[in-house]
């Protein structure tokens, strides 16, 4: 994978939005020259495109320039800084993920232990994912708040730790079983017990799948924050700001929380990719 | 007290009959490959049932499926708008446009090699990204109708169908593409007869998960802004008003829908590639 060509597409993308940029937003200026009687020139249309306070589509600059300051220059304390709201987001994508991730593992070791288990859940396991979990968001709050649980963060949670949970399901039970009939045989042959083939070989020889599935589980626990900070009338969060940005009319506010929750995808997602590094070289895997 | 025992003993007999069922002697057959999961469905359906009735949880908590299935009767004809608004308007027009884009600019990528490795990258980091934050803007583009509800499908569909397609049509060898070029085929013979076919796994991968993706997409859009029919719509004021066994019929609708569509998808990929290892047997 080179360097160059990535650049050069992310150029282009960037061109085309300052071109879309200028012409989603020049009907505006427009109108804004024809109520005022003026004739603006080009030059005068393009530089008023790139600097509207309420653009249809803003400028990337505009959008870099608005990230830094409710990011650098703002308190983390205010309200207004996305580094608050984006620590609101990320605390319950976290714990969510962490759920999701316990949950799928359990799951998957019972499958693997009980071919009842297996057939009973399994369909219904991908059944689950079928059903667009944003429709039951709201219900899960509803009852949380019946149930007497008045901390926002529980249904934000749950609804996270449902979308990381099937990728960690499905990951695991291929990992333990991923061993085939002579591996488990040289251990048979070493008179290992049910649980040391357990410990010393199926655990181990799942431990690739489980990260490559940590890397989806934590983008799908992210996205499922942000869906359950929508109808939960969250005051803080990314989701919650997307929302208040769509109510109030103020696209730069969505367009800052849209790139703040692409950001911290991006460094969630390396970070998974960190500690698999890590912990498969510590497993000596990486040496090969 | 006797609704939550019997639902309880319900349960274990269930529970007991499943486990008979797949230990038996017919537990490799078709019977019980379907059996166990609907014997273990009904069996939570039952248990749902004898603990609200058993425990007289309020409706407006957690109705009974009994209630649910009555309101599901009685109100067919608002689940039929909202499903028409949300599923075929939203969902579906989106999904079509969405993985033709793909295909159409996978096949273009996959033309230019200096694209595949520029895009290639970039499209599989927005793949990672949560797209659904795409919906206020689009509901701001668009307005609050069907349409802006189709165009985050577009975009949430369009990346996991474009990267899947792109690795698939790069899943044939060496020597598969030497015999193609000794019959003198051109690109477009060698694309349609071998690559596209031998890509067609890899596509419907994609094609499975954007169907998932496809009903969020139209349903979180409705979260944005509506007109006042939707399958999304619905819930959020159902909600408001405390008419849940009115949410659990759109729970129910919804999560119909979405098995129908991943199953049409899935029955359509046995069709048309049914000469791969993991159809056949």
């Amino acid at each position: 994978m080179s360097v160059l060509p990535v650049l050069v597409i992310v150029a282009a993308i960037i061109a085309l939005w300052y071109a879309g940029a200028v012409v989603m937003n020049s009907t505006w200026t427009l109108d804004q020259a024809a109520r005022q009687g003026t004739d603006p020139s080009l030059s005068e249309i393009v530089a008023d495109t790139m600097a509207q306070e309420r653009p249809l589509l803003p400028a990337p600059h505009q959008v870099a320039a608005e990230l830094w300051e409710v990011t650098a220059e703002k308190k983390i304390t205010s309200k207004r800084s996305l580094i608050y709201h984006g620590f609101i987001t990320l605390k319950t994508t976290l714990f969510g993920f962490v759920t999701g991730a316990v949950f799928g593992v359990a799951l998957a070791l019972g499958i693997v232990h009980s071919r009842t288990l297996e057939q009973s859940v399994m369909p219904w396991a991908i059944i689950s994912q079928t059903i667009p979990i944003v429709a039951l968001a709201p219900m899960i709050i509803v009852l949380s708040n019946a149930v007497g649980i008045e901390n926002r963060e529980v249904p934000k949670t749950i609804i996270a730790a449902y979308l990381s949970f099937f990728p960690v399901l499905v990951s695991m039970i291929k990992g333990l079983r991923s061993p085939d009939a002579m591996q488990i045989d040289l251990l048979r042959t070493y008179n290992a017990s049910g649980g040391q083939i357990f410990s010393k070989l199926r655990l181990p020889a799942s431990l690739p799948y489980f990260f490559a599935s940590m890397k989806v589980a934590i983008a799908a626990s992210l996205v499922g924050t942000i869906v359950g900070e929508l109808p939960t009338g969250a005051i803080q969060g990314l989701g919650a700001r997307m929302l208040i940005g769509s109510q109030f009319g103020e696209p730069m506010i969505m367009w800052t929380a849209l790139f703040a929750a692409a950001i911290l995808a991006a460094l969630l997602v390396i970070a998974v990719g960190g500690l698999e590094r890590l912990a498969l070289r510590l497993m000596g895997e990486g040496a090969r | 007290m006797i609704w939550v025992l019997a639902s309880l003993a319900a349960w274990a007999i269930l529970w007991w009959i499943n486990v008979r069922l797949v230990n038996g002697p017919m537990g490799k057959t078709r019977a019980a490959k379907i059996g166990a999961p609907v014997l273990f469905g009904a069996a939570l359906l039952i248990l749902w049932e004898g603990l609200v009735r058993g425990l007289n949880v309020s409706a407006v908590i957690l109705p009974p499926p009994s209630t649910i299935g009555a309101t599901i009767a009685g109100s067919l004809d608002i689940l039929w708008v909202d499903f028409v608004q949300t599923f075929v308007k939203g969902a579906l027009s989106g999904y079509i446009i969405g993985v033709l884009a793909a295909l159409a600019t996978a096949v273009v990528i996959d033309r230019v090699p200096f694209l595949k490795r520029g895009l290639l990258p970039v499209g599989n980091f927005v793949a990672a990204l949560p797209i659904v934050g795409v919906a206020p803007i689009m509901v701001m583009w668009f307005g609050f109708d069907w349409q802006s509800k189709a165009a985050v499908v577009v975009i949430m569909v369009f990346f996991p169908v474009l990267v899947n397609t792109v690795g698939g049509l790069n899943d044939t060898t060496a020597m598969q593409r030497d015999l193609m070029k000794t019959y003198s085929a051109g690109y477009w013979q060698s694309l349609f007869k071998l690559r596209l076919p031998a890509a067609m796994p890899f596509i419907f991968n994609g094609l499975k998960i954007a169907t998932t993706l496809a009903l969020i997409g139209a349903i979180v859009a409705e979260f944005f802004g509506s007109p006042i029919k939707g399958m999304g719509f619905r819930i959020s004021t159902e909600v408001g008003r405390l008419g849940l066994d009115m949410v659990w019929a759109e729970i129910a609708v919804a999560a119909v829908a979405g098995t129908m569509f991943y199953g049409v998808v899935a029955a359509i990929e046995k069709g048309v590639t049914f000469w791969h290892p993991s159809q056949r047997g």
